[in-house]
């Protein structure tokens, strides 16, 4: 067996087309026995505040097509985002990390955060982590 | 023939679901079990060997028709 591969993301947005890559490849990394972090910063916060992963929609103008792609996304059979954080954690080698900084500047308190985040951080640890990682990715 | 211990049915499955069910399923298995796993997903040809290269899996046959694909693949832990 080859080396446990280590995989460091940043989830800097906090809209559906940007937060499925993060889930698929998060899950999928997981799955594949590779150690995951995500750190969830700006507008990805949003995503690991408790509800706002069913809230998350297409950005911008598309906005307006949010409801139409959950439709289809639903119809061909792919799980949503809160069954994929479920798949995510069922791995045990996905952590979760919420930015600080973020929570101070958007006013977010730690009872506000989904149960699944494991640590509130600063960039030090995540550059600690994705210093020596495999993968790193800002999404 | 192969002897399998454990069928897993992927069919009507898209990424990343027939490899996150895969790593869920071989967990409760046993190290030397054999799986078959039958998926309808394209990238399976892909994804299932690259997740076997990872996880120290081997893959004892591969054949596909009909649009499915089908993986026997050897568990090791």
């Amino acid at each position: 067996m080859s080396k446990v591969s280590k995989h460091a993301y940043v989830v800097h947005s906090g809209s559906l087309d940007k937060l499925y890559p993060v889930f698929m490849l998060a899950s999928t990394g997981g799955a594949m026995d590779a150690e995951v972090h995500l750190f969830f910063t700006f507008w990805g916060l949003d995503a690991v505040k408790k509800g706002g992963l069913d809230k998350a929609g297409l950005p911008g103008i598309m906005t307006l097509g949010t409801g139409m792609m959950k439709g289809k996304i639903k119809n061909v059979g792919v799980p949503s985002l809160v069954e994929l954080l479920a798949m995510c954690r069922e791995t045990e080698n996905v952590k979760i990390y919420a930015c600080s900084t973020t929570m101070a500047m958007m006013d977010v308190k730690e009872e506000d955060l989904i149960p699944e985040v494991d640590e509130i951080v600063g960039a030090a640890t995540f550059l600690d982590i994705a210093m020596d990682a495999d993968v790193q990715m800002f999404i | 023939m192969v002897n399998v211990d454990v069928e897993l049915d992927c069919k009507g499955m898209y990424c990343p679901m027939p490899i996150v069910k895969l790593k869920k399923t071989t967990k409760t298995m046993e190290s030397g079990q054999v799986l078959r796993l039958v998926s309808t997903d394209q990238g399976s040809i892909r994804d299932v060997p690259a997740w076997a290269k990872k996880t120290g899996a081997e893959i004892l046959e591969t054949s596909e028709g009909d649009g499915e694909f089908v993986f026997i693949i050897k568990v090791n832990k």
